[in-house]
């Protein structure tokens, strides 16, 4: 588990941020992106892939939520 | 043009490459890449923000120089303590040249060093108390510092000193903000990590400290992060934004206070510089307060024009006809800079290394020149540094992270560059050479080299550099005499 913090870009795309490792990659898929449930599986363009548990939508971005490695696109 | 060809690029790294043993040519292949412009991410070709080889010499510093020297050292009003051994606070003490105003020793302390000197006894029975005393005597010396902070070095880590149970007793007990920063040098790779961790102190002991209460905003409160004041740096940007209609809030941190650190909050936007020592308390006021933030530069009249233009994005119309208008007055004068030193630098070969915002950020500052960077490196960047370098840089250049004192001597006498831009351990190794150099970490002892003003010193530096007369003399008069007189007889 690792804390990771999701803003938005000036293009309005989601931006996946790992502060430990200074990795900062653009969210090409969110799994579920909807007011009720926001999250699940996210696909980095880097071929990364990492899993938040599901939440309401939030109000405002960036958030900063615990995430859980699936695909290891690491180095 | 690229001075070499992709190919005789790859070859010369090859080359430079062959004289390391099997495993420390795997690693440091591994740190030099070949410039592709349609690359979108730097990953897969470069690797960085990875331990040094033990064994080569690196350019790199430590955590608590990222700390103490670049984050906490240049905030005016506080007093960093340097915990732990005399020497890493003397031979720091006021190398990068954070300009600020205020009288050294009375309401400002940024060019004292404040050390706790450690001795024998305080490794074997710990310093906590001679660190208690030491904020003591601070505070009845030098009663108008606005608060301390506590910049551990090794042997604090060591050890294992109580230094946060400290810092909250003498916080308490001289009513001021008293700031433990673990920045032990041994933590992480290089300097970068150091900077994390100051930012980390700032967000947790002194953004919070002005929360809930009444600040006067205005809709056109920036804060200028990551921007250190070297020369005046900071002062020549902030009157082209002041100029623009902005209010500057706070300056991060050179010429900074620690007041307007706790008003930062309130502002409306962050504007960005140094991205790799900041970016991480910008993301966490964007996350806490919902403030947006930017990044720009303020290298040569074309970035400037275009980060002028950016920050008037995030404003109306008033702010957006300022910019306009600053471009306009400085446009004559810029013109005449380049008017000037252009034909003395066209065409001319740059090579950089350093650390930090400047490897991409200058390479536009050259450009106005004419002249063109073909290979640039950071000492300690990580893989987002050169995801924005690529797009800065032209096709088949040299990039090369954490280089080596070996491996830059040998790019230079391959490439041949003009003029190199690195900092002081390899500026006598390339004057030895007889390549014109610039320091690019303290501007040389010049500046400043940010804003409009700082580009007119930039060009006159680079000009005074390369065409100085001395690089024809390098050689002995009779030494010239031998090689003319062997021409002669040819």
């Amino acid at each position: 588990m690792a804390n990771i913090m999701i803003r938005q870009n000036g293009a309005g795309g989601l931006v996946f941020y790992l502060p430990k490792r200074d990795l900062e990659a653009e969210i090409r898929s969110i799994e579920f992106d909807t007011p009720e449930k926001w999250g699940g599986e996210l696909k980095l363009e880097n071929g990364g892939s990492y899993y938040i548990d599901p939440m309401p939508k939030p109000a405002r971005l960036p958030i900063s939520v615990r995430a859980r490695r699936l695909g290891a696109a690491e180095d | 043009m690229a001075a070499l060809t992709r190919e005789e690029t790859q070859a010369l790294i090859q080359e430079v490459l062959e004289v390391y043993p099997e495993k420390a040519k795997k690693d440091r292949a591994k740190h030099l890449m070949i410039n592709d412009k349609t690359l979108e991410s730097s990953k897969k070709c470069i690797t960085s923000n990875r331990k040094s080889l033990p064994g080569v010499m690196t350019m790199r510093g430590c955590a608590y120089a990222g700390s103490k020297g670049v984050v906490w050292g240049p905030i005016k009003d506080m007093i960093s303590i340097s915990h732990g051994p005399i020497g890493c606070g003397q031979y720091a003490r006021a190398g990068r040249r954070n300009y600020y105003v205020g009288t050294t020793g009375v309401d400002t302390f940024c060019e004292m060093n404040f050390t706790s000197d450690f001795q024998e006894r305080d490794i074997v029975f710990g310093g906590d108390k001679k660190l208690a005393k030491l904020i003591e005597e601070i505070e009845m010396l030098f009663p108008l510092n606005k608060g301390i902070s506590v910049q551990s070095e090794c042997p604090i880590g060591l050890i294992g000193d109580d230094i946060e149970a400290v810092a909250k007793k003498m916080a308490a007990q001289i009513g001021k903000p008293v700031v433990p920063v673990r920045c032990e040098g041994f933590r992480g790779v290089s300097q970068s990590l150091g900077h994390h961790i100051a930012n980390d102190s700032v967000r947790d002991w002194i953004l919070p400290n002005r929360d809930g209460k009444h600040y006067e905003k205005t809709p056109y409160d920036v804060a200028i992060l990551g921007d250190y004041n070297i020369g005046g740096d900071a002062w020549a940007s902030r009157i082209l934004l002041e100029e623009m209609g902005l209010r500057v809030v706070a300056q991060w941190s050179g010429d900074g206070t620690l007041a307007e650190m706790e008003n930062t909050p309130n502002v409306k936007l962050n504007l960005l510089h140094c991205y790799r020592s900041m970016n991480y308390i910008a993301r966490h006021m964007e996350e806490k307060y919902g403030i947006p933030w930017l990044e720009y530069n303020f290298f040569g009249p074309t970035k400037i024009a275009e980060s002028l233009r950016k920050i008037a994005e995030h404003f109306d119309d008033r702010i957006k006809e300022g910019a306009e208008r600053v471009i306009e007055k400085y446009t004559p004068v810029m013109n005449a800079v380049i008017a000037k030193y252009k034909p003395r630098l066209q065409g001319k070969k740059v090579m950089l290394y350093v650390g930090g915002l400047r490897p991409r950020h200058v390479v536009g500052a050259y450009e106005d020149l004419g002249m063109e960077v073909i290979g640039t490196g950071y000492e300690f960047a990580h893989n987002d540094d050169y995801d924005r370098t690529i797009k800065e840089m032209g096709d088949a250049t040299l990039i090369y992270d954490d280089a080596t004192g070996y491996e830059l001597e040998e790019f230079v006498k391959a490439m041949k560059p003009d003029l190199i831009g690195s900092g002081i351990k390899e500026k006598y190794v390339f004057h030895k050479m007889g390549v014109p150099f610039r320091q690019m970490h303290s501007w040389d002892y010049s500046g400043p080299y940010h804003g409009y003003d700082g580009f007119a010193i930039f060009a006159r530096d680079m000009d005074m550099t390369l065409n100085n007369p001395c690089w024809k003399m390098l050689k002995a008069p009779w030494q010239k005499q031998e090689a003319e007189a062997l021409k002669k007889a040819a």
